[in-house]
């Protein structure tokens, strides 16, 4: 069935089945940026912003996501630049794939919490699975983005 | 030193962050057929016949391939050097399946529904066998998992197959039954460590290509491009030169990807097609069809005089390989020789035992790569005889463990797969890592336990660890540095970058060589036909072997250069990175002097190449330490903070270095108490989704101390050593050290869970009664 | 990945169209966020009924209970303030120990519910505060009733009430790591009397209700407390499962009940 969803601030029309997830339909329209990771909605990796909110895009059926704005990498590049600055500067930066994911679910933070404490910023991002750092200089790099852009 | 030794942010951070095109799957031609494998349901079983006539009949399907479409001409998947210390005991497709999740037969279709389907139509009928599904009782078992006649090692590797042996080993310094006989205390534990998944994020992926010149092309996310190249050539009997391997970026490997998955597949679809096509893993066939950690049993006696002397070690293994035995051995082997050569002042060392087959899903390398196992069972077994001993556990390691200028006979005993290359440490700061890390953790303050409130007991514990730098006269590596007009380099490296950073290291060492800045230093990796050979991102090799290797690259050209200032501006000239000036004041800069080079006078193209093989395998060293509370009613514990001193000689970029240790303290941590691979008694991985095997979150540990040590490596480049693996293998024995100290329950198996704490707790209650 | 067999989607345009399209076809189910359908093992739908235009993504709040319409989503729940000040915030801090931020932000109330997974962490602080489902066709039904019948008509969940009473909340869930199911999770309520109820034991949360007798109008001693134990264990039923042995799950209850109970007592 045909779908129409604003993504990145422009309207896109898909032909899609309706038992289609909007990871697939997004990657094999050259999203590639949204990344799949577990299937199983737990890693994070696939995250896209569904109305500005953080979801698994493994997890959205595309039909549900009609009419609806969604938001990858893609269309938030300077933020992301700018949190690879920090990431850079912090050693948070190794093998990137679940970068994109939280780059945008920090997005969806900085606007969805004030002055959040470290704690705060370590649960909202929880289901952004990391396997590559530790999470310790990810944290570093969050919170002097976070400073920067207030 | 301007750019070695510097924090500089990674060269590729900013486009991954920004999503840029990069991974395997994203590089996949539009028009790729999709491979989907169809998979054994049964642990071992004769495949008896396979009907595709309706898969064949589905629109949209192209080819169905089964074992009578593959010559029957056994080899490994292990990416290592050629020839592999690994038994030659894998076909394309079999006529077996030997665990759940082997492959039976692929379907390439147009569509990812359409190969779904087809593989649902396809019907198999097995003769299912008695698997073996208890590596205790897998040699000389009835059940042979490997009876294929054509099967073999590739030099002698202890491989018995017939006995369900893939390889096995041992090796005696002294004599140790006799030095035992006459220790005052000797302990005997036996410690059992687990299957562990990589769960790198981005499952394995491969994809193929026919190109405009009829050769096929691959990308693929594997740690090992020119091995995957060997491997299809010789497997598919098809010409090498004809085959292009090509390693995109790469979502994590952590020794995942250092063995074959979909490529061998993948790209016979593409040669009998002509068409594109590709394989996308989904999580659940990354965690029950590609590889896990050698589960092992581990027996250890240590014998040692009362005043804290340790005079021998025993250390049996019995290691579980899984249906096929790719790194069966050479893991084996590294529980032995990075484990025990850090008491190097013992008399005698037995290190013996065998890697069996079972039907489970194979084990493979994995970060560590039995130094964590064979660290745990140590380090605990350590803790263990100092109580007995009655002497502190600090005070016991750094009377016995090895410091610089000593160096263990295991050392030239033991490689990885052959023998070892004798070495001293010319490098070893493991006493300054011991010392700063009893600061940094507060030890004395909290050594063994204190008592916080309610029911929560504070416990300290530590592990001192060892790993290695490549493997000394197997593993080489080599770089190409070519010169541009306007004065700026092309690095060409072979070296793996899988997200550890070697592009920029890399790129560091060669700039800091030439003066000049990271951004004049452009880096090309990982592509069989355009960039030198290099081995690929295991054992720890990268930043000494390829390191070396870019370094003397960079020195050549550095010469070269100098050579054609010197001719341009005919005298002596010194060179700072930019300019060349002459004796007589002369000048030209180098961005002058390449232009000239490209098209005005004396013109040639300035490339330098160099190798490197490694004499040594200076290992990295780590003191870990952690502190945790436990809460004694329940067996919950929160681990508080885990503090590790590292030495690795020069950090090449201390930001990505700390980046190497704190993640790979984090999947020690996983491994020491989150992480189990769990089999049900039918075979089947019940673990097999990240709903029921949990890595660890942003918030279980709530903090990383950690710390370089000053120290110079003069083989390595600029000093250093590498640190890729080094992180990983403390925290199992550093975490039950401490469990112990707070809670007097010792844990022998892993993973350490708060069930196993209470239970412990409950029995040491009720023995007291 | 492809993952569901589904032939239609349809958004209704009333309650009254997508109650028919539900009765028409026993492989036609309602689409809450869709968050949990990967967990479920029904994968072929003929029609996928959206209620999302019918205005049922509301949370108010009157003088007697909160209004959760099915389609809020747990997040929704989650930072409404006025339901955090109720019962010690036990609700607000069920969900916010659900997965991660993702899965919070897709999954409804509804579709959390109507799913009746035995790992669910909402049943319990849900039978605790005896909450009541709104739904089309047979109106209100008790969250109790809810979960004990085996077999619940066929129906559309409209809304879920929760009541604003004047009790105390404990709310405890034991697991591994942050984005885990439970081991076990307890809740207790102390109103006029004390209510305990113990979910994934593996099985659905259940309310322990002759401990609950037991306990009225006691003095809490440790005394007490250990008889309450005995009872509770013979009460409910424990078994093994790939997170935890029976006896762990126990040895956790008698523990955490017990620190729950002294915690909704004190003032």
């Amino acid at each position: 069935m045909k779908v129409s969803i604003i993504i990145n601030d422009y309207q896109k029309e898909f032909e899609v089945d309706p038992g289609e997830y909007l990871l697939d339909t997004l990657r094999n329209h050259h999203y590639t940026s949204v990344k799949r990771g577990c299937d199983n909605s737990t890693c994070g990796a696939c995250t896209v912003l569904l109305d500005g909110k953080p979801v698994p895009s493994c997890s959205l059926l595309t039909v549900k996501a009609n009419g609806h704005n969604i938001t990858t990498v893609e269309g938030i590049q300077e933020e992301a630049s700018s949190l690879s600055k920090h990431f850079g500067h912090e050693g948070a930066d190794q093998c990137g794939y679940c970068n994109p994911s939280l780059a945008l679910t920090v997005h969806a933070m900085r606007r969805e919490l004030i002055n959040p404490s470290d704690e705060d910023i370590k649960q909202y991002l929880v289901g952004n699975l990391c396997r590559c750092t530790g999470y310790e200089a990810q944290h570093r790099a969050t919170k002097s983005y976070l400073e920067e852009i207030k | 030193m301007k750019v070695v030794n510097q924090g500089l942010p990674s060269i590729d951070g900013r486009g991954l962050m920004m999503g840029k095109k990069a991974y395997t799957d994203d590089l996949a031609d539009a028009d790729s057929l999709i491979v989907k494998v169809l998979r054994s349901p049964h642990p071992y079983a004769k495949i008896v016949k396979i009907d595709t006539s309706k898969a064949d009949a589905l629109y949209g399907v192209e080819l169905i391939l089964t074992h009578k479409d593959f010559d029957r001409r056994p080899f490994t998947r292990a990416g290592q050097g050629y020839p592999e210390p690994s038994p030659h005991d894998k076909f394309v497709l079999d006529e077996y399946v030997r665990y759940i999740g082997d492959e039976v037969c692929a379907v390439a279709a147009i569509s990812e529904k359409i190969a779904s389907k087809a593989i649902s139509l396809i019907e198999v009928s097995y003769d299912v066998l008695e698997p073996v599904l208890d590596f205790e009782q897998a040699i000389d078992n009835d059940v042979v998992i490997h009876p294929e006649p054509e099967i073999h090692e590739m030099f002698p590797i202890g491989f018995e197959p017939k006995r369900n042996i893939a390889a096995a080993y041992s090796m005696e310094v002294g004599n140790v039954e006799s030095e035992l006989a006459e220790c005052d205390v000797v302990i005997d534990e036996t410690f059992y460590t687990q299957a562990q998944q990589h769960m790198m994020m981005e499952p394995h992926t491969v994809n193929a290509r026919i190109d405009y010149q009829s050769r096929l092309v691959i990308y693929s996310s594997t740690q090992t491009p020119v091995h995957v190249r060997r491997i299809i050539s010789q497997a598919l009997d098809y010409p090498l030169s004809k085959i292009r391997v090509i390693k995109p970026r790469v979502g994590g490997g952590f020794g995942g990807k250092q063995a074959l998955h979909g490529e061998l597949l993948v790209s016979k679809v593409t040669l009998l097609t002509g068409k594109p096509s590709k394989m996308v893993y989904t999580r659940k066939e990354v965690f029950e069809s590609s590889y896990s950690r050698h589960p092992m049993k581990i027996d250890i006696k240590l014998g040692a005089m009362k005043d804290g002397t340790l005079r021998a070690i025993d250390c049996k293994i019995l290691s579980d390989t899984g249906a096929y035995g790719e790194h069966a051995l050479t893991v084996f082997m590294v529980a032995g020789s990075k484990v025990l050569p850090l008491y190097n002042k013992v008399k005698a060392v037995k290190f013996y035992g065998d890697v069996v087959y079972t039907n489970h899903t194979p084990a493979g390398a994995f970060r560590g790569y039995g130094a964590i196992q064979g660290n745990y069972a140590l380090e605990s077994a350590v803790d263990i005889l100092c109580e007995q001993l009655q002497i502190d556990p600090i005070v016991f390691r750094q009377k016995n463990m090895i410091l610089e200028g000593e160096t263990s006979p295991i050392f030239e005993i033991m490689g990885e797969g052959t023998e070892g290359t004798a070495m001293i440490m010319e490098s070893c700061k493991l006493d300054y890592c011991v010392k700063r890390g009893l600061e940094l953790i507060d030890w004395t303050n909290k050594y063994p336990s204190k008592l916080m409130n309610g029911s929560i007991k504070k416990g300290v514990g530590m592990a001192i660890a060892m790993q290695g730098s490549g493997i000394p006269y197997i593993d080489m590596a080599a770089a190409t540095i070519k010169l541009n007009d306007d004065g700026f380099y092309n690095l060409l490296i072979g070296a793996t970058d899988i997200g550890q950073g070697s592009d920029t290291i890399l790129a560091q060492i060669a700039a800091e060589e030439l003066g000049t800045t990271l951004d004049q230093m452009i880096v090309y990796s990982s592509d069989s036909d355009l960039t030198p050979f290099d081995t690929g991102a295991y054992a720890s090799s990268t930043t000494y072997v390829s390191g070396n290797a870019v370094m003397n690259a960079a020195r050549e050209m550095k010469k070269m250069l100098i050579e054609e200032a010197e001719r341009a501006l005919k005298c002596k000239v010194t060179f700072d990175g930019v300019t060349f000036t002459g004796e007589d004041g002369k000048e030209i800069t180098l961005k002058n002097l390449s232009n000239r080079l490209y098209y005005n006078e004396d013109q040639k193209q300035l490339t330098a190449t160099s190798s490197y093989v490694g004499h040594k395998s200076p290992p990295p060293f780590m003191a870990g330490f952690v502190e945790i509370d436990v809460d004694m009613e329940t067996g919950e514990f929160e681990i508080q903070d885990y503090v590790s001193v590292v030495d690795c000689g020069t950090t090449i970029n201390p930001k990505l270095a700390l980046g190497q240790v704190e993640g790979g303290i984090m999947q020690g941590i996983g491994m020491a108490v989150y992480e189990d691979v769990k089999i049900s008694d039918k075979g089947k991985m019940i673990s097999n989704s990240l709903l029921n095997y949990r890595i660890p979150t942003r918030v279980e540990v709530k903090k990383l101390t950690t710390e370089f040590a000053d120290s110079y490596e003069d083989s390595g480049p600029f000093g250093a050593k590498s640190v890729g693996e080094i992180g990983i293998d403390t925290p199992p024995a550093a975490i039950a050290n401490a469990i112990y100290n707070a809670t007097g329950v010792r844990i022998n198996s892993l993973p350490i869970t708060p069930e196993k704490i209470l239970k412990g707790i409950k029995e040491r209650k009720d023995a007291k009664r | 990945m492809i993952d569901l067999n589904v032939k239609e989607y349809v958004k209704a345009t009333s309650l009254e169209e997508a109650y028919e399209l539900l009765m028409c076809d026993p492989l036609n189910q309602i689409i809450g966020g869709g968050a949990w359908m990967k967990m479920s093992t029904n994968k072929e739908i003929n029609t996928l009924i959206d209620l999302g235009d019918l205005d049922l993504q509301y949370i108010t709040s009157d003088k007697e209970a909160f209004h959760i319409g099915a389609y809020a989503t747990l997040h929704d729940i989650e930072v409404f303030e006025e339901l955090s000040e109720y019962y010690d915030g036990i609700l607000t801090k069920a969900i916010k120990e659900i997965m991660g931020m993702g899965i919070r932000n897709l999954a409804t109330i509804g579709g959390s519910v109507m799913g009746k997974y035995a790992f669910s962490d909402l049943f319990g602080v849900l039978l605790a505060l005896d909450a009541t489902l709104v739904f089309y066709q047979q109106k209100e039904m008790s969250i109790r009733a809810f979960l004990e019948t085996k077999k619940v008509k066929e129906d559309i969940l409209l809304e879920v009430m929760i009541p604003k009473k004047n009790a105390r909340g404990f709310f405890k869930k034991v697991k591994r790591t942050a984005l885990d199911f439970a081991i076990i999770n307890i809740c207790v309520l102390k109103g006029d009397d004390v209510e305990i109820v113990v979910g994934a034991r593996p099985s659905i949360a259940k309310r322990a209700v002759k401990t609950s007798a037991f306990l009225k109008g006691k003095k809490i001693t440790d005394e007490v407390l250990e008889e309450a134990m005995k009872i509770l264990e013979e009460e409910l039923s424990f078994s093994d499962n790939i997170r935890g042995s029976k006896e762990y799950r126990l040895d956790l209850v008698k523990v955490y009940v017990k620190r729950g109970i002294k915690e909704v007592v004190s003032s």
